[in-house]
């Protein structure tokens, strides 16, 4: 199986370790991973904030990147749900017909790299190890729009050494909404406020999640407050065979 | 007094200036600003919070639970997703045979192109019977056209009967919540209101709901007694047949819609519904979704008029106000699809977070992000910012009676609202930050400018600070520090190209 790593530009630029773990990760497993070079960003921002023309040049440069690939996995559950549900509406709406084939034939093979392994690779036990209490924040995209539903903690259940603790209200929005954090800080503020709150009642050393544009809002306010939480992605957990975060 | 929002007042204006002709107009709050900053004062009122916060967690746990109990859902779902879309397809075939359908059994139906229209109709109705004031089923369409102050207006004295709806009109408040309107408020706060306001209400009336609701029933009761005219809008409309259907938890609505001897109904076009057959998936849907019961307590059922039983005199009012301006768009229209039972509100973080009242309409939370600024236009302050007013989590969609993709429509509307002349600068950030994000060359670039400049902003990994507008991010978060070496230059390091 020819697999593609589809590491989004947050996670390139931002937070590189995520994608070394999802090279490690699936290669501890026996899988070779390959990084098109050619890929940049999927265009979510630019989508959700109303410049679509804007996106389409990189919807172009996504379809071109990945061509070929059986499986493209991504550690970012946002950005996989902006090419599964969006990138075919941007291909119709430039009048591109080539596009539009090429986005019917690429888009459909991206997968949320916690179903990649529990689905594609039928695996639950990753060989991970990583001694900590752990909660984890399903992101509103990972369980909306790419479906994840229980994946990442029947992975993270299967973590040797691992504390997995119950995050209340789990399924409630961390507030981070891409320009929506900045455009309505009071309110993004305000969930950010609630989500932390419900991750320092867990009385937890690590929150994960499938998304690091989450991750990097609540990690943000968690840093603020000197809250002594790590944010760490999901893939990050996975990867892991002991030493301390 | 509302909950202290600092929005107090019942002033409105027209809709705004400059509306295009096809679009609805729906009362602005005057002096409505954008929703940032009419949701930075509500996030702020601690009671708000904590009123709202008690009352939504309530019955988004009902809800579910409600819901819970079919395990047809999505196919009911399904199926009012399609009977609604047939019926917008159709619209003017099963508008024109509810018309002759209600003429037929003896009602009397009048045509509104807006707010104004439909307003001065219904002034003209109440006169015509001989009266000046009419009692009022609690009714969404009539908050949009802002019927109440334009009657007021008129000389004519609109009495809300439905609890929450009289709590708001004694406050001299505005609706918070499509099915709650005031939710924004606590027993200790409705209390003190009805103290204060209520005609006949004791001065030792307790905080007490049960007591508080007998107060109330008591005032009420002398009004429905001495009502000539009652004032309505309907959940549906049976064009097969030319009935109409209220479906209601209290009761008041059944006197409205029984006692008075000339019933007027306002009703958006969007309310129509071909067949009774097509009306048992929606009375499934909306009691579970709506109040979070098996079956509302009152529904309320009438075709025309029949001597010796109810209103001798019937008229519908059929209201587009922006309706078919929406229609015409594909992605958008979905939003008529609405059935108004305000699960999405309920589910909403930033509603739960907000109130109602930072919206600026009588249509708050998600749905009302999509519809107000569809049928209202995307002219003012607050209706360009709206459909920016959501963190696109998708609770809203999730829990949908009729699968309305809040998510979508909200985007499409973003993209309208990008085209708007003070968007010149953002939209000139975007075009070049797609420049730079769109070519594997120039990202890679910009990593390592990143790179090197962490030297200079990031102490120990974490910046604290940034200039505006991103400010509003480190204003309540610290942002990350770029690492020293991006993925990709890490990859071409250690692994080589894949290409």
């Amino acid at each position: 199986m020819r697999i593609g790593l589809f590491v989004t530009c947050l996670t390139d630029t931002m937070f590189p370790e995520t994608g070394k773990a999802v090279v490690t990760l699936l290669e501890r497993l026996g899988h070779q991973v390959e990084f098109p070079m050619g890929q940049s960003c999927c265009g979510q921002m630019h989508f959700n904030t109303g410049y679509r023309r804007d996106a389409v040049p990189m919807v172009r440069g996504f379809t071109a990147a990945f061509d070929g690939y059986e499986a493209i996995v991504t550690p970012s559950a946002s950005c996989g749900a902006m090419v599964r549900e969006y990138h075919s509406v941007l291909a119709t709406e430039s009048g591109d017909a080539a596009l539009q084939r090429d986005v019917a034939e690429v888009a459909p093979r991206v997968q949320d790299l916690s179903t990649f392994l529990t689905g594609t690779l039928n695996l639950t036990d990753v060989g991970a190890h990583f001694p900590h209490r752990v909660t984890y924040h399903p992101t509103c995209h990972s369980l909306r729009m790419m479906h994840v539903g229980d994946a990442p903690l029947r992975l993270l259940r299967a973590v040797r050494g691992i504390d997995l603790v119950d995050l209340p209200d789990a399924e409630t929005c961390c507030g981070f909404g891409g320009t929506f954090s900045v455009k309505n800080p009071d309110v993004s503020a305000a969930m950010c406020a609630d989500k932390v709150a419900a991750i320092k009642q867990t009385g937890a050393e690590v929150v994960c999640a499938g998304d690091n544009s989450c991750l990097m809002h609540i990690g943000g306010a968690l840093s603020r407050q000197r809250a002594g939480v790590t944010a760490i992605s999901l893939a990050e957990i996975l990867a892991s065979t002991g030493e301390p975060a | 007094m509302t909950a202290g929002t600092g929005l107090t007042g019942r002033v409105i204006e027209p809709g705004a200036a400059g509306v295009a002709a096809e679009t609805g107009s729906m009362p602005t709050y005057l002096g409505m600003p954008a929703f940032p900053e009419a949701a930075k004062a509500a996030v702020a009122d601690s009671q708000l919070r904590r009123n709202l916060t008690h009352a939504t967690t309530a019955i988004r746990t009902k809800r579910a639970k409600a819901v819970a109990e079919l395990d047809d859902w999505e196919e009911l779902r399904q199926a009012a997703k399609a009977i609604k879309d047939h019926t917008l397809a159709n619209l003017d075939t099963y508008l024109l045979q509810l018309e002759e359908n209600v003429t037929k059994a003896g009602g009397h139906v009048h045509w509104a192109r807006d707010a104004a229209e439909a307003n001065a109709i219904v002034a003209r109705l109440v006169k015509e019977a001989g009266a000046d004031s009419a009692v009022k089923v609690k009714s969404m369409a009539t908050q949009e056209t802002g019927l109440n102050e334009a009657l007021a207006a008129d000389g004519i004295r609109a009495i809300e009967t439905d609890l929450a709806e009289l709590i708001v009109q004694l406050g001299e408040d505005r609706p918070s919540h499509i099915l709650v309107p005031a939710i924004h408020k606590n027993r200790a706060e409705i209390g003190d209101l009805f103290r204060r306001t209520m005609p006949g209400a004791p001065p030792d009336l307790p905080d007490d709901p049960q007591r508080l609701a007998a107060a109330a029933r008591s005032h009420l009761r002398n009004e429905f007694l001495n009502a000539k005219v009652g004032i309505s809008g309907a959940n549906f409309a049976i064009a097969g047949t030319g009935s109409l259907v209220v479906v209601e938890s209290e009761g008041n609505g059944r006197m409205c819609l029984t006692l008075p001897d000339t019933l007027i109904s306002v009703v958006g076009v969007e309310k129509v519904l071909p067949s009774w057959q097509d009306l048992e998936v929606f009375l499934a849907l909306l009691p579970r979704s709506s109040t979070a019961e098996r079956m509302n307590p009152y529904t309320t059922i009438w075709t025309g008029v029949t001597p010796g039983d109810g209103p001798n005199n019937f008229h519908l009012v059929l209201l587009d106000n922006g309706r078919t301006a929406t229609l015409a768009d594909q992605t958008g229209r979905q939003a008529l699809r609405c059935i108004r039972c305000s699960a999405c509100l309920n589910v909403c973080p930033v509603y739960e977070r907000t109130g109602g009242h930072a919206y600026g309409s009588p249509y708050p939370g998600p749905i009302g992000a999509i519809l107000s600024p569809q049928l209202r236009g995307i002219t003012s302050a607050i209706d360009a910012s709206l459909p920016f007013a959501s963190s696109l989590c998708g609770a809203c969609y999730e829990v949908c009676p009729v699968a309305i993709n809040i998510p979508e429509v909200l985007v499409e509307l973003r993209a309208r609202a990008a085209e708007n002349p003070n968007h010149r600068i953002e939209r000139t950030v975007f075009h070049l930050s797609a420049y730079v994000l769109s070519s594997p060359r120039r990202l890679a670039a910009a990593q390592r400018a990143a790179s090197v400049g962490r030297h200079f902003i990031g102490r120990s990994g974490r910046i604290r600070r940034l200039p505006p507008p991103l400010s509003a991010w480190t204003d309540t978060r610290d942002a990350p520090a770029p690492p020293p070496e991006s993925f990709r230059a890490w990859w071409s390091r250690t692994r080589g190209s894949a290409e």
